[in-house]
């Protein structure tokens, strides 16, 4: 349970940073919180050459609110963004997904940023960027380029950030005025990787429902967004869902999803558990109404 | 870029098979409000350099990779897992581990002696971890509902008590500070 040795590299600038990476090949990992790598080194299911240690580089712990997006730098701790007001303000649903994400021991170290270029399908802020029509910002050897995340994500652990790219900062968008949203998930133990959550963002003008997204932690493997508004749009969004809607809902949840058996859960549970999170997520987002009829 | 290296010219795998020693670096730490130093490689945690350089065996090892608590200790007033940071990774931070919240029997800290007064222990393994995350939790919370003091020891494991006297502890600790006129 030690990690195998490697060369610790402490760069002061994101252009030393790029450099190091590009010099080391494919044998660099970035290390910035550490709270998803360290447990891989530890167990050697990792085991890098080189560490890139990007936290003495400054200008990384920036925070911005703009009208479209809130961008969060590369050393942002899921603390520091959970306690940000104005991040928290514009896009409610990062701090309803914070809260969810390990432990606040974990979130005082571990950065959004990095939670985001992990891409673990258990992750919360990976879900969440996808949601809001998120962006990732890299910079490699050849310059900077933006990522959106619908193609920054390729598979479990897997996404198309170069060997030679750190990601420098993700900016999630800010949802139109009227968007209600509600995160939820389910773990043994609060703080703990989800059995299934999911993320819902409801569009409402005039009190009426125009659209409603979904995406989901830990039962997808790649975090892709499913969009609910043809059953739900036209809605009445101060009245209970109805009984049809709901089971419409639950019927396209259950067709998205394809959850993995672990020992915590079978995939037939993590499906079920999908549709229902989904439900109750909508019924929260809505207005803590429950589902007509539903028990 | 070996400017940029905080270890020299080390090869970690040994370029072509042959053993190479491993890089030290000399890792200055502040922790209970004490300089201190000591040689030791990249990969140290910071968990294992409190223990095997610094002889501060006050913070226990656990699980090793971040699930149970026991290696938890203050970064800069902050609760964290010494057992996901590197040693070179924390030098820049102020470090309080239990030593530093209560190292005497005679003048044990508010979340201390409500362990003690509770039964908060059995064995003992995991309750560094619980002082340290239960100190710093009361610092922002001086007045938690025993669901919010379950709420804040989530993250740590206890296997000896069942935790309903932790909880307890909790709020006896909070009351404690009260009376010393901490909270």
């Amino acid at each position: 349970m030690k990690p195998a040795p490697f060369v610790h590299h402490a760069p002061r600038t994101v252009d030393e940073a790029v450099g190091v990476l590009t010099d080391v090949s494919h044998d660099g990992k970035v290390l910035a919180g550490g709270q998803s790598l360290i447990p891989l080194l530890n167990m050697r299911l990792a085991s890098p050459g080189h560490l890139v240690d990007i936290n003495g580089v400054t200008g990384l712990d920036a925070v911005d609110v703009s009208d479209a997006w809130v961008r969060v730098g590369a050393l942002v701790r899921h603390a520091g963004l959970e306690r940000h007001d104005g991040a928290r303000d514009a896009l409610p649903l990062l701090g309803q997904a914070l809260r969810n994400v390990a432990h606040p021991a974990i979130r005082n170290r571990g950065t959004t940023v990095g939670s985001i270029a992990h891409a673990d399908p258990a992750g919360e802020m990976p879900a969440v960027l996808v949601l809001t029509g998120g962006v990732v910002e890299a910079v490699g050897a050849g310059g900077r380029r933006e990522i959106a995340a619908t193609d920054f994500f390729q598979g479990p652990l897997e996404t198309t950030l170069a060997h030679d790219e750190l990601v420098e900062a993700v900016r999630f968008g800010r949802f139109a005025p009227g968007t209600r949203t509600a995160f939820l998930e389910s773990a043994r133990r609060h703080g703990d990787y989800a059995i299934a959550g999911v993320a819902v963002a409801v569009g409402v003008v005039d009190g009426v429902v125009r659209s409603a997204r979904a995406s989901f932690v830990s039962v997808t493997s790649v975090p892709t967004v499913l969009d609910l508004s043809p059953v739900l749009a036209g809605s009445d969004a101060g009245a209970p869902v109805g009984a049809s809607v709901a089971d419409a809902v639950v019927e396209l949840v259950r067709g998205h999803v394809d959850p993995e058996p672990d020992i915590h859960a079978t995939a037939d549970y993590r499906r079920m558990l999908s549709a229902e999170l989904t439900r109750r997520a909508l019924v929260s987002a809505l207005g803590a109404q429950d589902v007509e009829g539903a028990a | 870029m070996s400017d940029l290296s905080t270890t020299s010219a080390a090869d970690p795998g040994g370029a072509q098979g042959e053993p190479t020693a491993e890089q030290l670096i000399d890792i200055r730490l502040r922790v209970n409000g004490v300089q201190r130093s000591a040689r030791a490689p990249a990969r140290r945690l910071l968990s294992d350099f409190l223990r095997h350089d610094l002889a501060l065996t006050g913070t226990h090892v656990g699980c090793e990779h971040g699930v149970c608590g026991a290696c938890t200790v203050l970064v800069d007033g902050q609760p964290m897992r010494s057992c996901l940071m590197f040693a070179v990774s924390a030098q820049a931070h102020e470090i309080t581990t239990v030593e530093g919240i209560g190292n005497d029997p005679a003048a044990m800290s508010p979340v201390q002696q409500a362990f003690a007064e509770c039964h908060g222990l059995q064995c003992g393994f995991c309750t560094p971890g619980f002082i340290t995350t239960i100190t710093a939790y009361l610092e922002e919370n001086p007045d938690p509902t025993p669901e919010e003091a379950r709420g804040a020891i989530s993250g740590n494991l206890c296997r000896c008590t069942g935790y309903q006297n932790i909880v307890k502890a909790v709020g006896r600790a909070a009351e404690i500070r009260g009376e010393r006129g901490e909270a």
